[in-house]
């Protein structure tokens, strides 16, 4: 076999690395570097060694008026610059990520701990992807006329909403800045961002190289705590709608200020999505039953922390011990340790706090019964690694009853059980108060298609996982969130419509 | 009905400071993605509990609250609230002492 030279990146800062690093980030707002009114920072922790390596600006609501300052005052002129002029900023975002891309994914990935070889080859190349999707997109846009009757009609544009609120969480710093971002700006409107608090430094890095690129005002960034600035923006009277991504009660907060301030919300809130697989993916030892042993695995994948995670696997009874014996051998695999090594499959987990919720369900799982097929416990990471926040990949077998099926753990938990047919399947599959994601496994594709349509998720990958293509709607059922993203039909979401109702008719209407 | 929440003294106390120095208070317990399945520590007025959620008890004056399907799944489980160092996600109002609410 031949060897693959696998990179080591130097952690941002230190010689080699491609990430220049300052000890210390302010706001962006307005295009400029600014610093956090009460002069409060906060420090940034790699979760690799659970050590600070800068520092962010712990903003408060005063910071959030300054960049709805600055965004009102670009919203007009950029609502007013014309599709193709926005879809050219959009494009030259693209092109300067896609310039720093190996820069971007080494920051993100000592911030965040995914492993390098994820933001290389999938959270970077995605993100620039988006924008581009959107430059098309937005190109592509048209309003519609509607003939009431010969003599009147009802012209409809797409107008910008002004001034929108996104908050994003801390699993893909810079993708889900991508998605919230490309089509907010695309439909014509200024944006005021709050990272999540656990990776705000990623964004500052992109920002860095988007100064010169995107008009000031339009994009605008504050960091710190949710608590102060992302209730300071949610809850203002001077966004025309708020988007966030994260847990359920934020959730509700989130759509309850909504309410106060009678603007529109998008939400997408996590779930505990079934990965079912059916007996027939056993049909063959061939490169399809690779894939599906593949397609269980990705329950590790950005270490669980993924609010699609295929954290229930449902695997058909009458194949269960050959099928997880051949899962166990591939988890078994899964290469651990510093994300900035291109062979590291998993990093650490975010936060200790996150890390301490993944061993504590753990625990609840096997107090309630589950057995456990491998892992349960920390990664003993060597040297530097070693104060890192790394659990090892965890199967727990049990019951869809239990709590580790119904909590989101959003780590590299795994529960499995099984099911006799494709009935109970799908009565197992839809037991859950979530519907984000889901996945199908078959070499039937009319059972396929029975199983897709039947679970009530937003997104039921079929024969793949974890595929986040531009151009395939994204988003909840049930408690999963309201909205899509990923989608031109995003540009709905971000847009108001302008009805113009014309008369061409010289004749009075005869009623006074 | 007996408590289904408790609490250790240092949560008790870092409630009692959050309520004097922002007002009324309600704890969710929080299900899903990210910063979930943990406590958020929100001012009363702005998350009152709602039609569908249960009280599980009341910590230094704080109603605690859970939605009552997620409660129902969960199978109606006791809590003990703890702090622990490092800020809370979410808008939960303790992450501006840079600590955070944990559930067992």
């Amino acid at each position: 076999m031949a060897v693959v030279q696998q990179t080591v990146y130097p952690a941002p800062g230190s010689p080699g690395s491609p990430v220049s690093l300052k000890p210390r980030y302010e706001n962006f707002i307005g295009g400029h570097w600014i610093a956090p009114i009460g002069g409060e920072y906060s420090p940034n922790l790699s979760p690799a060694t659970g050590q600070p390596f800068c520092e962010v600006a712990k903003s408060t609501s005063e910071d959030i008026d300054l960049a709805l300052d600055a965004a009102h005052a670009a919203r007009e002129a950029w609502g007013e610059t014309s599709v193709t002029d926005r879809a050219k900023v959009l494009h030259a975002i693209a092109d300067a990520i896609e310039a720093n891309l190996e820069m971007l994914a080494v920051a993100e990935s000592w911030e965040n701990g995914k492993p390098v070889r994820e933001t290389l080859g999938a959270d970077l190349p995605l993100a620039i992807d988006h924008f581009r999707y959107f430059a098309g997109a937005i190109r592509a846009e048209e309003g519609r006329t509607s003939e009431i009757d010969k003599d009147t009609i009802a012209y409809h544009f797409n107008e910008p909403l002004g001034v929108v609120g996104q908050i994003i969480p801390f699993n893909f710093p810079l993708l889900m800045a991508a998605w919230k971002l490309a089509p907010a700006i695309a439909a014509g409107n200024c944006v005021v961002i709050k990272p999540a608090s656990p990776t705000p430094w990623s964004l500052m890095k992109l920002v860095e190289v988007l100064e010169d690129v995107v008009p000031p005002g339009v994009i605008n960034v504050v960091t710190g705590p949710g608590a102060s600035v992302g209730m300071a923006l949610a809850s203002s009277k001077r966004i025309a709608k708020i988007a966030f991504t994260g847990e359920t009660v934020t959730g509700r907060l989130i759509m309850q200020y909504a309410a106060q301030n009678l603007i529109p919300s998008t939400t997408e809130l996590g779930g505990k999505s079934p990965n079912v697989f059916f007996a027939d993916v056993m049909d063959a030892d061939d490169e399809f039953l690779d894939k599906a042993v593949e397609g269980l695995v990705l329950y590790a994948f950005n270490k669980g922390e993924v609010c699609t995670a295929p954290s229930r696997a449902l695997i058909q009874e009458s194949i269960y011990e050959r099928f997880m014996e051949r899962c166990l051998a591939r988890i078994a695999l899964i290469a651990q340790g510093n994300p900035l090594d291109e062979s590291t499959m998993m990093g650490p987990q975010v936060s200790k706090a996150q890390l301490e919720k993944i061993e504590s369900y753990v625990e609840i799982g096997l107090e309630e019964g589950a057995e456990l097929l491998c892992g349960g416990e920390r990664f003993a990471a060597e040297g530097e690694f070693a104060g890192g926040y790394h659990y090892q990949p965890t199967v727990l077998k049990g019951e869809n009853a239990m709590r580790v099926f119904q909590e989101e753990i959003f780590g590299p938990v795994l529960a499995v059980t099984t099911f006799k047919d494709e009935a109970e399947a799908l009565r197992i599959a839809n037991d859950t108060p979530y519907g984000l994601g889901a996945g199908v496994w078959t070499r039937d594709t009319s059972r396929a298609f029975r199983m897709g349509r039947g679970i009530q998720a937003g997104r039921v990958w079929t024969n793949c996982y974890h595929l986040y293509p531009a151009h395939a709607a994204f988003g909840g059922y049930k408690n999963s969130g309201v909205g899509r993203e990923n989608h031109r039909m995003m540009l709905d979401h971000y847009s108001q419509t302008k009805c113009l109702l014309v008369s061409y008719d010289p004749k009075p209407m005869g009623f006074f | 009905m007996a408590e289904r929440v408790t609490a250790t003294p240092a949560a008790l106390e870092t409630l009692e400071r959050l309520r004097a120095r922002h007002g009324d208070l309600i704890v969710h317990l929080s299900g899903g993605c990210c910063d979930g399945s943990s406590p958020m520590c929100l001012r009363a007025a702005d998350l009152p509990a709602g039609p569908h959620d249960q009280q599980l008890g009341i910590l230094a004056g704080v109603p605690v609250v859970i939605d009552g399907d997620q409660n129902r799944r969960w199978k109606s489980p006791s809590f003990h609230i703890d702090v622990a160092a490092g800020p809370a996600g979410g808008f939960s109002l303790e992450a501006l002492e840079d600590v955070h609410f944990t559930a067992s």
